[in-house]
């Protein structure tokens, strides 16, 4: 299925390679191939503000260190969202219309209906769940045998627990993580996330399908609804219309979806890798679990689950000393800004205990932040506070496979085997 | 210096000496008082150091910005006393201050 093998990594561009008016980062095969850390580097250093072209996504700028990141992302008045938060442009006849995907006002009149599903009151409610859920999962892994942490563990987990905030079918939940999968599918052919452009719509549209029923079932509950987030949309006022516009729906459906999927999920990997990578650091965990709600902040920096986020300039802007032009697209690169030195200290080593371990970006900042943080946070503390009273190890025993895209910073593999506490 | 109290959802309560300059936020973060994670670092970008100040103390704390208005439109538990603190720079007119958190931050 996978195409990994297929590319051979030495064929992409080094970094230090090619004079700095040619570098460009959007190859979702840097990323796949871990390349991408040094166009950075190099980008922090030489060229904060980069300016790239290509066929594919045209003509953007490359936002490389954390300040000038923050400049753009809390200047929601010059950087608009619409129509899309990713490098690429969506397709003439299916834009989603997405509230992450809004400007101001409507953006902020749809977020404000979703949100009590991911704030803290309705955590605290949720929790003895998540961790009823997190306890079967673990307990119900095979010892001492490889598997693959990703699909037993990471899927699983994440899944749960978005069926649980949509108030999903549970026998059917296995479709969240499908349409979340398709839905940042691309249709660069040769890609192990390529799918065709009408397969994929498709497939979409069977989303809508199944959500509308949903919907239909959730109305009329009056002014006090249900707090997951189909009740609350087909509920409120302001959005109980929300579907007389199929591709409104669908667009929210998959913000949700996508949202709470790809990013805990990916975190969840890319913290036991970083564990293994990190042997100083599992120490650390082992004797002292006491460091797990800093460790998942430091988890979710070193993953930075989505890589960018993408803004459309309104008005001539200068930023960095670059002047940059109304209608240009800007590239926020959360993934460098969590590894700039200048503004985070020792920001390429993992350090599970660090000071101010809050302070990244992977999150986003500004009036598009990230509404689901406090559920990331939430479902990777649980987990590792479970595993560490059951398994003194879970050893990496394989090379991770990763997807090839410059969004998510998702794996497909990550080979483990358990070692049960002495 | 300006004495300021913290005072945390359980009740709990630090009275800090806080030099001018500083934010209350500030304040808050470098003597560990809990309750106030200020993820952004003090750029009203995050609305995690949501507090409550009375509406006595309004001339001398100043208003909030739009950016702060925003900003407060996303959080939790929002009450016409509701300040970010980062926003609020020390002063020796705040001599006394008393700023209560919410449950939690979001």
């Amino acid at each position: 299925m996978s195409l990994a093998e297929d590319i051979n990594p030495e064929d992409l561009p080094e970094a230090y390679s090619m004079p700095i008016e040619e570098m460009d980062p959007s190859d979702g095969r840097l990323f796949m191939h871990q390349k991408h850390w040094a166009y950075f580097e190099r980008m922090r250093k030489e060229d904060p503000v980069h300016l790239s072209e290509n066929e594919e996504f045209g003509r953007f700028w490359n936002i490389t260190k954390f300040k000038d990141i923050m400049a753009v992302d809390t200047n929601h008045q010059v950087f608009s969202s619409e129509p899309s938060i990713v490098i690429a442009d969506p397709p003439e006849d299916f834009t989603l219309p997405m509230f992450i995907a809004m400007d101001q006002p409507k953006h902020d009149v749809q977020r404000k209906i979703v949100a009590p599903t991911a704030a803290p009151a309705n955590l605290i409610v949720l929790e003895p769940l998540i961790r009823e859920r997190v306890c079967n999962i673990l307990d119900s892994l095979p010892i001492g045998e490889e598997f693959n942490w990703v699909e037993k563990v990471s899927i699983e987990l994440t899944t749960q627990m978005l069926a649980t905030l949509f108030d999903f079918p549970f026998e059917d939940r296995h479709l969240l993580p499908y349409w979340s999968d398709v839905a940042t599918t691309t249709d660069e052919e040769g890609s192990n996330n390529y799918m065709e452009e009408e397969a994929r719509k498709a497939v979409l549209w069977e989303c809508y399908e199944y959500f509308v029923k949903l919907w239909n079932e959730r109305q009329g509950q009056g002014d006090n609804p249900k707090m997951d987030f189909i009740s609350l949309l087909a509920n409120n006022p302001e959005t109980k219309n929300m579907n007389d516009d199929p591709l409104e729906y669908l667009g929210n459906l998959l913000l949700l979806i996508v949202g709470g999927n790809d990013t805990t999920r990916n975190s969840i990997s890319g913290g036991v890798l970083a564990l293994n990578q990190n042997p100083k650091e599992y120490d650390k965990l082992r004797a002292d679990p006491s460091v797990i709600p800093n460790m998942v902040s430091e988890i979710i920096r070193w993953q930075t689950p989505l890589a960018h986020m993408r803004r459309i300039a309104k008005e001539d802007i200068e930023l960095g000393g670059k002047q940059i032009k109304k209608g240009d697209k800007v590239v926020m690169w959360y993934i460098s800004g969590n590894r700039d030195e200048t503004e985070i200290d020792r920001a390429n080593e993992f350090l599970i205990d660090r000071e101010k371990a809050r302070h990244h970006i992977a999150f986003g900042f500004g009036i598009h932040r990230c509404m689901g943080n406090r559920v990331a946070e939430m479902q990777l503390k649980i987990l590792w506070e479970e595993i560490v009273k059951r398994f003194d190890f879970v050893e990496v025993v394989g090379e991770p496979e990763r997807l090839q895209s410059n969004f998510v910073m998702g794996f497909l593999q990550l080979p483990v085997v358990l070692h049960p506490k002495k | 210096m300006a004495k300021i109290t913290y005072i945390e959802h359980s009740g709990t309560e630090h009275v800090i000496e806080v030099a001018p300059g500083l934010s209350v936020m500030e304040g808050a973060v470098k003597n560990m008082v809990p309750g106030i994670d200020a993820d952004c670092g003090g750029a009203c970008a995050c609305a995690t150091c949501h507090v409550y100040v009375d509406g006595a103390w309004r001339d001398k704390t100043g208003e909030k910005n739009d950016m702060e208005e925003t900003m407060l439109e996303f959080a939790e538990e929002v009450k016409d006393e509701s300040r970010l603190s980062c926003q609020i720079e020390v002063t020796d007119a705040l001599d006394g201050l008393v700023v209560r958190m919410p449950e939690s931050q979001h």
